[in-house]
């Protein structure tokens, strides 16, 4: 990390100089950040005891819910973990990335306090209308089922409010090119978390599209909206919402990269591009949740799922390689230059923020993109559609994948912004090998048991019988026990936050203390970390400049990732071809 | 750097391994794209979407006739789904979704081409045929066709897998094919 920069000219009152990273910090855009980052936290610990529930639950042999409570918990669970934790965690990084990255001033107060206030009504309206039981219906709200009003009018605010905390991310943005806070293009990570603004804009549009007839139609003012009309546009909320999350996770490996290795991206057109691709292609990549829906043609169905799609699957393959390779260079030009993996082996794997980064892009890349992708091929959805399997593919994603990186970023958040250092740092180092091992679990267990054709959102898979047989309750249980694993896990997560803000040591005046981030090592032949001896002198930068660019071991894992990804798609072809032919 | 103003040149094309493995991702890309359109002509297992508007009490009007037609006299069962059909293959038959079962219980012949009509008469409902796994989605107002041939004799249950309300877990149909 980079010792402060004394300043020379004196500082405005609106700003401040972070003592560890001599970064300038906006007070207004703080004061945001930390209020938004702390209401994603209770939210996720809200959702955190609804997903232990569910999973106790789908636990056959355990089965804690009674019926309704199941499915009003299923309805919780979804929106408060996929909506309400990742849209507060995700207007945080915009007013991080807008200003601190660009050195610029928070557009506006107000509007941040209109934002703010608009989601967290809009939240806690949702939550009390479910828990009371006036809206059982998951969270998405399939017409002809219909919730109380209040449930849609809360969901309007949250989408709202969140639209206005991105206008106020745009104004920033706008406000610090005119008055040329930076020089030349805005940072990558600026890049990124503009594209998700981008993204997230369409989508909270497709929100509102079909949000507020159905509210109307709630009150009884309006007739029904067509139920595949509304599969259509719901999903052009519900998926591109995932793009977005996508966006940001894909900003915080890059950032993490940077502050815990000092990477840089190896080409900037190659990572900015892959940005671009996610924002042109993703438009309707809400046909690969209407694979099998009556009303949408094969046609369409597979136009849409090849061109929006996998124009954006080239897109994260792309930062798939780009982030560990910059990561790969940058370990290599510190020293650690042994063999294909000495780079790797060499990370700071005790630093949180960076275990968390990289196993939540192993999940992400291994588990969730390769299912994805396969999943949401036209024909193999046949197999897939609503079973476990999705609710498999998706806790990939947006849990050890997304989850998975906004928590390894909260590890510097906090130091940073609240200027706490983190208590219990023994506990906070194996936090992210826990959460990963229990998502893992979890994930697993659903796939495996969606392939037995167990259903998601399903109290008893046996009400009429046992239609999947022993194995099933095998899986279930796999399932079962990665939930109690993670939620321990989101458990200490919140834990650690909340009694660091609360009991931690301030670090204000000076450096936080350091998670661990490698060393140079010197010319000589230096010592790597845990006194292992690297070979020095190699390293130096061949005449040619060779060595800056060495990415050998990361090819290697992506060549690894290529061959599992193809074995998955081909096995899938063949589990499909083996079933009752269909037109 | 990521959190740095890139210089000012950075517009560049990609090199060595980088450029190797985009090389790589886009010709995946492409056989991902590929695959779609092959299945379609070439595969067996297609999902085509044959869908007629409909009403709910249009689609129940003839799902009866159909009932009657094929096992008179059974059709005051209707509400427990019990009935079992024979129909005459290969032809047009009838599945009616409704909260919370299957109704009828349609009896195949393997080898024989049906074209199954699904729809619901309240919410969305799942078709989920098992242990083949296959599933389709039932949507009120839409008259949703399959061209399914069963392919050995068995007992296959039809488990609902959309969230239909209170007894979602408990709709389960079946499908007898001889
Ligand atoms: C402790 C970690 C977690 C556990 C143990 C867990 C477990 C579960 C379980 C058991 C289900 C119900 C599956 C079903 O019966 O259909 C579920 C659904 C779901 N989970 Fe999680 N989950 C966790 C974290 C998360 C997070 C962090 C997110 C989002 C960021 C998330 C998003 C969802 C969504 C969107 C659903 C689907 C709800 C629906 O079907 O309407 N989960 N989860
Ligand atoms: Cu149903
Ligand atoms: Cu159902």
């Amino acid at each position: 990390m980079n010792p402060a920069t004394p300043s020379t000219s004196p500082l405005p009152l609106w700003k401040r100089i972070c003592d560890t990273t001599g970064l300038p910090v906006c007070r207004d855009a703080e004061l945001f950040i930390k209020l938004n980052a702390v209401c994603a936290v209770v939210f996720l610990l809200v959702g955190g005891i609804g997903a232990l529930l569910l999973a106790l639950t789908r636990w056959q042999t355990v089965h804690l819910l009674p019926v309704e409570w199941f499915y009003r918990i299923v309805t919780l669970h979804g929106l408060n973990m996929l909506i309400f934790w990742i849209l507060f965690f995700e207007v945080a990084i915009l007013y991080f990335a807008g200003t601190t990255l660009l050195n610029a001033r928070l557009y506006s107060r107000k509007v941040a306090w209109v934002a703010f206030g608009m989601m967290l009504v809009g939240a806690l309206l949702v939550d009390v209308v479910i828990l009371v039981g006036q809206a059982d219906v998951m969270m998405t709200s399939y017409l002809p089922l219909l919730a109380h009003p209040l449930f849609y009018l809360g969901i309007i605010l949250v989408a709202v409010g969140t639209l206005t905390g991105v206008f106020n991310y745009f104004a920033t943005i706008w406000q610090a090119k005119r008055q040329r806070t930076y020089e030349g293009s805005v940072p990558l990570v600026v890049f990124g978390a503009t594209a998700a603004a981008i993204i997230a804009v369409v989508t909270l549009l497709h929100g509102a599209i079909v949000m507020i007839p159905t509210f109307l139609h709630s009150l009884g003012l309006i007739a029904q909206p067509d139920p595949i009309w509304y599969r259509l546009i719901w999903w052009g909320l519900g998926h591109q919402s995932q793009q977005v999350n996508v966006c940001a996770m894909v900003s915080c490996w890059y950032l993490i990269g940077n502050i815990t290795t000092g990477a840089k991206a190896l080409n900037e057109t190659v990572c900015r591009g892959a940005f671009v691709l996610y924002i042109l292609f993703i438009n309707l990549a809400s046909a690969h949740h209407l694979l099998v829906d009556p009303g949408v043609s094969a046609t369409w169905k597979i136009w849409n799922t090849s061109y929006a799609m996998y124009l954006a699957v080239l897109a994260s393959m792309i930062h798939g390689f780009t982030v560990p390779a910059s990561i790969e260079v940058a370990m290599r030009n510190k020293g650690y230059t042994k063999g294909l993996f000495g780079w790797l082996t060499n990370a700071p794997w005790q630093n949180p923020a960076f275990s968390g980064s990289f196993l939540s892009m192993c999940i992400f890349g291994f588990i969730g993109g390769i299912t994805g992708v396969t999943l949401g091929t036209q024909q193999i959805n046949i197999i897939a559609h609503n079973t476990l399997r999705i609710t498999g593919h998706f806790h990939a994603t947006v849990v050890g994948g997304t989850t998975l990186a906004f928590m390894a970023l909260t590890y510097y958040v906090v130091p940073l912004l609240f200027r706490k250092d983190f208590i219990f740092r023994p506990l906070a180092r194996i936090q992210p090998y826990l959460f990963a091992g229990g998502i893992l679990l979890l994930s697993l267990g659903m796939s495996f048991a969606g392939s037995l054709g167990v259903a998601r959102r399903s109290w008893d898979i046996e009400a009429t019988g046992s239609v999947h047989g022993p194995s099933a309750h095998l899986f279930l249980a796999v399932l079962g026990l990665g939930g109690i694993l993670a939620f321990a896990s989101l458990l200490l997560f919140v834990l650690l936050t909340v009694g660091t803000l609360l009991f931690g040591k301030s670090n204000v005046g000076r450096a936080m203390v350091d998670w661990g981030t490698p060393k140079t090592l010197s010319d000589a032949g230096g010592h790597g970390h845990g006194g292992e001896v690297v070979s020095g002198g190699a390293r130096a930068v061949s005449p040619s400049g060779e060595a800056a660019h060495d990415t050998r071991g990361t090819l290697v894992l992506a060549l690894v990732f290529l061959a599992s990804f193809a074995v998955y798609y081909f096995a899938n072809w063949k589990a499909l071809a083996d079933v009752w032919p269909v037109r | 750097m990521s959190i740095h103003s890139p210089a000012a040149d950075w517009f560049k094309a990609p090199t060595g391994h980088e450029r190797l493995w985009i090389g790589l991702a886009v010709g995946w890309c492409i056989v991902l794209s590929l695959m779609m359109p092959y299945w379609h002509f070439k595969g067996k297992q297609n999902s085509s979407g044959e869908t007629y508007r409909t009403t709910p009490e249009e689609f129940q009007a003839r799902v009866e006739k159909f009932s009657e037609a094929n096992a008179p006299g059974t059709r005051d069962n209707f509400a427990e789904g019990l009935n079992v059909e024979v129909p005459a293959p290969p032809g047009d038959i009838y599945l009616i979704a409704k909260q919370y079962f299957w109704y009828p219980i349609l009896k195949l012949r393997a080898g024989e081409t049906y074209r199954v009509h699904m729809s619901s008469v309240d919410f969305q409902h799942g078709f989920s045929l098992q242990p083949m796994n296959m599933n389709f989605q039932v949507i009120p107002g839409y008259d949703h066709v399959l061209t399914l041939t069963p392919q050995a004799p068995g007992i296959y249950p039809i488990v609902c897998n959309e969230f239909c309300g209170v007894g979602h877990h408990t709709m389960v149909g079946k499908i007898i094919v001889e």
